[in-house]
């Protein structure tokens, strides 16, 4: 199911989804703005819309500037390597049927192997920096992807069990009569802390917690290095709303309206939510994040995945 | 994890609050007559400059911002030959206004005082005289203080008790 053109949904993707990531810089301002009683930026272009273009021409015009104490090149390649990451796991994103760019069968594991390689950005990034808070906040990266990724996968598995594939596309086939979320609803909510967590999202943002480590693994970094590091993380968010809207609320499906507004609608849900998440909650302490993810959130996507693995061999084999 | 959700809840539900901003270049905030804005000089309400020049604002002033030079006129009243007021250093704690005995020296409601150029932060006499007596109307530094300056003799203020004739050994 992939369309006759690759090369016109291959640039589609790429600028939708660049597109959306600078849309979503300024909705995320004007949301939390909305719910901090405010009204956020509102001056440029109608509603403020031209904001990140502005933001985007200052950081452009801002010096590129490479710590003379840094280490040169691994400094300047960690930012390419989390758009690289990120823009890759949109290859297997089923927006709607036919508009995919590559219709892998193990999309899933793809998927992760993507965002388990993001980790190196992030930690090569907080190295090179050669600066202690960058490289605390580096160090947490490492700590908290990597075990936060565990249980991702994990918790992905029961939806694989259940459609049977790790084709992305047959997952969401599967889901024409009853979306995954409701047998998978654990799954859902363990997908969705790790997602948060992936993406280094507030409520577990402790690699870049402005208020103790200055900017953590991006202390150093200014000007358009800065900018991809910026973009990379709405893209994440992106990718991670993709995800659980394919994964568990049935992707491109839905009555009358195309399927690509009804991926629309459902991906923009999750934005607003994780943006809702990110007005309303405070951030843990390492320890709690990290005993969270290891005694909590482990056990409970082990546990959904043998149960699953219990009533899909008793009951559907 | 009740009250996260709790919380999620509660912040939401902010969407539907007024919002507080005041949209500032087209609404703005209401500063209340005692507002420690731009400082002015102010006449008395016959129109002459109220400031004696004592020097007391310059000396009161925590950041060194007032400069000015005292000279008198053909009657002997006392006026600043210039007042300046480097408003790039003024932090508007209203130090002058308080020390000021004529009350020529006042703080106002204007806040607007933005500049491209830090020399134009620099505020001379003719910038900071207005036409108007300010917070306080009726007063007249020379019509109550026992001064005598030209056209009014000692004994000839307002309240002001006739003067004692020192030669005269009568109680």
């Amino acid at each position: 199911m992939i369309s006759p053109y690759p090369a016109v949904t291959l640039i589609a993707v790429l600028f939708g989804a660049l597109t959306i990531a600078g849309g979503l810089v300024w909705a995320e301002r004007r949301l939390l703005a909305l719910w901090q009683d405010r009204y956020g930026p509102n001056r440029v272009g109608p509603f403020g819309l031209m904001q990140t273009l502005a933001d985007m021409i200052k950081l452009f015009f801002k010096e590129d500037w490479v710590p003379p104490f840094a280490d040169k090149w691994v400094f300047i390649m960690a930012p390419a390597i989390v758009m690289f990451t990120v823009l890759m796991s949109f290859v297997v994103v089923p927006f709607a049927p036919g508009i995919i760019i590559s219709d892998l069968n193990i999309a899933v594991l793809f998927f992760l192997g993507m965002s388990s390689l993001g980790v190196y950005s992030i930690v090569l990034a907080g190295w090179a920096s050669d600066n202690k808070y960058a490289l605390l906040g580096g160090m947490r990266a490492a700590a908290q992807m990597l075990s936060y990724e565990v249980f991702m996968g994990l918790s992905l598995m029961g939806t694989v069990l259940l459609a049977g594939s790790f084709d992305l596309v047959d997952i969401v086939n599967a889901q024409r009569h009853m979306w995954f979320v409701v047998p998978q609803f654990l799954g859902f909510v363990l997908f969705m802390i790790a997602g948060i967590a992936e993406t280094r999202r507030l409520p577990f943002d402790l690699p870049e917690s402005e208020s103790e480590l200055v900017a953590g693994f991006h202390s150093e970094y200014s000007g358009m290095k800065f900018g991809m590091f910026f973009v990379g993380e709405y893209i994440g968010i992106l990718l991670v709303s993709s995800m659980i809207t394919v994964l568990f609320f049935g992707g491109w499906r839905g009555p009358v309206l195309p399927p690509i507004v009804w991926y629309f609608i459902k991906t923009c849900f999750f934005l607003g939510f994780f943006i809702l998440l990110r007005a309303a909650l405070p951030r843990p302490r390492f320890d709690q994040l990290m005993a969270w993810g290891w005694k909590l959130m482990l056990p409970l996507s082990l546990a959904n995945l043998l149960v699953t693995g219990a009533v899909k061999l008793a009951f559907f084999h | 994890m009740l009250s996260i959700i709790r919380t999620l809840w509660d912040v939401f539900l902010h969407a539907f609050r007024k919002r507080v901003t005041i949209q500032y270049p087209e609404q703005k905030a209401y500063l209340s007559a005692r507002y420690r804005g731009r400082i002015i000089l102010s006449r008395d309400p016959e129109g002459g400059e109220r400031c004696v020049a004592c020097y007391l604002c310059a000396v009161a002033c925590p950041v060194d911002c007032i400069a000015l030079q005292a000279t008198e006129d053909s009657t002997g009243r006392r006026y600043p030959e210039f007042f300046r007021i480097n408003f790039s250093r003024c932090i508007f704690c209203g130090y002058c206004e308080e020390a000021c005995p004529t009350y020529a020296i006042q703080l106002t409601p204007d806040i607007e005082m933005g500049e491209y150029s830090r020399q134009n932060m620099v505020y001379e006499k003719e910038h900071l005289l207005i036409s108007g007596p300010g917070k306080y109307p009726d007063y007249n530094f020379w019509r109550v203080a026992g001064v005598k300056i030209g056209g009014k003799d000692k004994g000839q203020a307002e309240r002001e008790a006739p003067p004692t004739d020192l030669r005269s050994l009568l109680p």
